[in-house]
């Protein structure tokens, strides 16, 4: 691709009393433009993501009435990853020089409640409770868990590695160090993973400035090699999903992050850090292989020894992932790429990545079963 | 008080006692739960009832250790249920309210048979019934 990271912007991530989720975007974009140097003329054209905090394109209101084409876009988690291949797609075409793509949310305390129609099942799914997200991952770790051989200490050893790394990041929510002893012991949610576990609704915005890659480019400048968005196919194993076929194939995880691998002809054991959707401990382990950053059953032995530690050799949700930012479900999948160019350009601070790392991956994973992958360069 | 389903069609009481109705299509022989309107493997528009089998074993499973938000009408006074998929031999594997108040009973590979369960109450205190599957030999 000829499309480079030229800013970023986020308003930080938890609850912000007061402060609507638009509001929050307009901060977020506010920043980003400002990182790059642009104004809101400067933009071309716009996509935006959010799932519960109004209609992206009114934001326009706050920006600037400058008539430009403005996308509204919305899939479950992975909205983040959808925007920036829209907001990609429009440069590539020769659509627009400078794109933006952001996303924001803010979502009630709780785990999401959903509508059963609006999801095409019959209205018992809801009723007789069996329509909640949680109990998807708790399904699919548990599963994965005998398959694999992973074990309960692994679940409570990704928690507490996710509030190590947000306790060194000023814009997360939940900054407080935990125990593996205090996430292993706290509440039962959906057997096998505890509360602690568990990444939870909240606020947050993000936007990125994308702009054409020019002859020259400053030597740190952050380029996105690839992006790559998929739906699930016949056989996968989904959330919200009454049955599963007898026949199992990949998931859309897998899919799209081969086909962001392929169109980037980057290795994934060329990766330097990678954000993965970590909705709950046991989605960060199964993330990991399903995006191909390792093998099937390897993640025991690697979150044991440390490797998925910011100064390991395969640093895995270096922000603090969902489980110490929350998940504002528009924004999230941006989180991951504005903690990326931080990385790339060195500039993480406290949870900077050491040894100038060149190749960064995001993943994003969301209902119905669709997922998003991005590569990002120096 | 007569019970109520809340399955509908879905769920069917024959003289061999409860089935669930899903769906078999004639052309690639798919099958689904519920029954669909079309295959979602080869998209083929016919799609013939089929009763599905009553026993299976457990391929994976949760308990659900929080009362859910609305839609969900089950019991005010809370008590932890099991959620897990059933594999149905060669045919689908199901969603499904398992009948376990904790993880103790539940193993993946377990034997467990179809049941209909008595799940919450409407305003009025009538019972409301749904599928589940037990654990062969559990205490009910």
């Amino acid at each position: 691709m000829s499309v480079s990271i030229a800013g970023i912007g986020m308003h930080p991530f938890g609850r912000t009393e007061g402060v609507s989720g638009m509001q929050q975007g307009v901060v977020a974009v506010r920043a980003a433009l400002r990182d790059a140097g642009l104004t809101w003329d400067d933009v071309d054209f716009a996509a935006g993501g959010s799932e519960a905090a109004g209609n992206p394109d009114t934001m326009v209101s706050a920006l600037g009435l400058t008539g430009i084409p403005f996308i509204n876009v919305k899939n479950g988690c992975a909205t983040g990853g959808s925007a920036l291949t829209v907001a990609a797609a429009a440069i590539e075409s020769g659509q627009a020089e400078v794109a933006v793509a952001l996303g924001f949310d803010k979502h009630p305390r709780g785990a999401f409640n959903e509508d059963p129609a609006r999801w095409g099942l019959p209205e018992w799914y809801g009723r007789t409770g069996m329509m909640l997200t949680t109990q998807f991952f708790a399904m699919k770790i548990q599963r994965y868990m005998h398959d694999y051989g992973i074990s309960d200490a692994a679940l409570a050893k990704v928690a507490v590695k996710a509030f190590e790394n947000g306790a060194l990041n000023e814009n997360a929510w939940r900054r407080a160090p935990l125990t593996e002893a205090e996430v292993a012991g706290s509440r039962m949610i959906n057997h096998p993973l505890t509360q602690y576990m568990y990444c939870s609704p909240g606020e947050g915005a993000v936007a990125v400035v994308l702009r054409r890659t020019s002859q020259g480019a400053a030597s740190r400048e952050v380029k996105l090699a690839s992006v790559a968005f998929r739906t699930r196919r016949f056989g996968s194993f989904e959330v919200f999903s009454p049955h599963l076929a007898a026949e199992r194939v990949d998931g859309p995880t897998v899919d799209a992050a081969a086909a962001c691998f392929e169109a980037a002809g980057i290795d994934p054991a060329d990766v330097d850090l990678a954000q993965v959707q970590d909705t709950e401990s046991g989605a960060e382990i199964m993330h990991m292989a399903e995006t191909g950053l390792c093998a099937h059953g390897d993640q025991e032995k690697l979150i044991a020894d440390g490797s998925t530690r910011i100064d390991g050799s395969l640093p895995i949700n270096t922000d603090g992932g969902c489980l110490a930012n929350g998940e504002p479900v528009g924004a999230s999948g941006l989180r991951q790429v504005y903690e990326n160019v931080l990385q790339l350009r060195g500039d993480a601070g406290p949870r900077q990545v050491p040894g100038s790392p060149k190749v960064a991956f995001t993943h994003v994973y969301g209902a119905p079963g669709v997922s998003a992958c991005t590569l990002l360069t120096v | 008080m007569q019970a109520v389903s809340v399955v509908g069609d879905d769920l069917r009481e024959t003289s061999d006692g409860p089935r669930l109705v899903g769906g078999r299509c004639r052309a690639c022989g798919a099958v689904a739960f519920p029954r669909p309107a079309s295959c979602a493997r080869c998209t083929g528009s016919d799609v013939d009832e089929h009763l599905l089998a009553d026993r299976g074993s457990l391929w994976t499973f949760t308990v659900q250790n929080f009362l859910p938000k609305a839609p969900y009408d089950g019991w005010a006074e809370f008590t932890p249920y099991g959620v897990g998929y059933v594999e149905l031999d060669g045919e689908v594997l199901v969603e499904s309210r398992l009948l376990a108040s904790s993880a103790a009973g539940l193993r993946i590979g377990a034997a467990v048979h179809l049941v209909v369960e008595e799940y919450g109450a409407d305003a009025s205190g009538t019972p409301l019934t749904t599928f589940a599957f037990a654990v062969d030999g559990a205490p009910a």
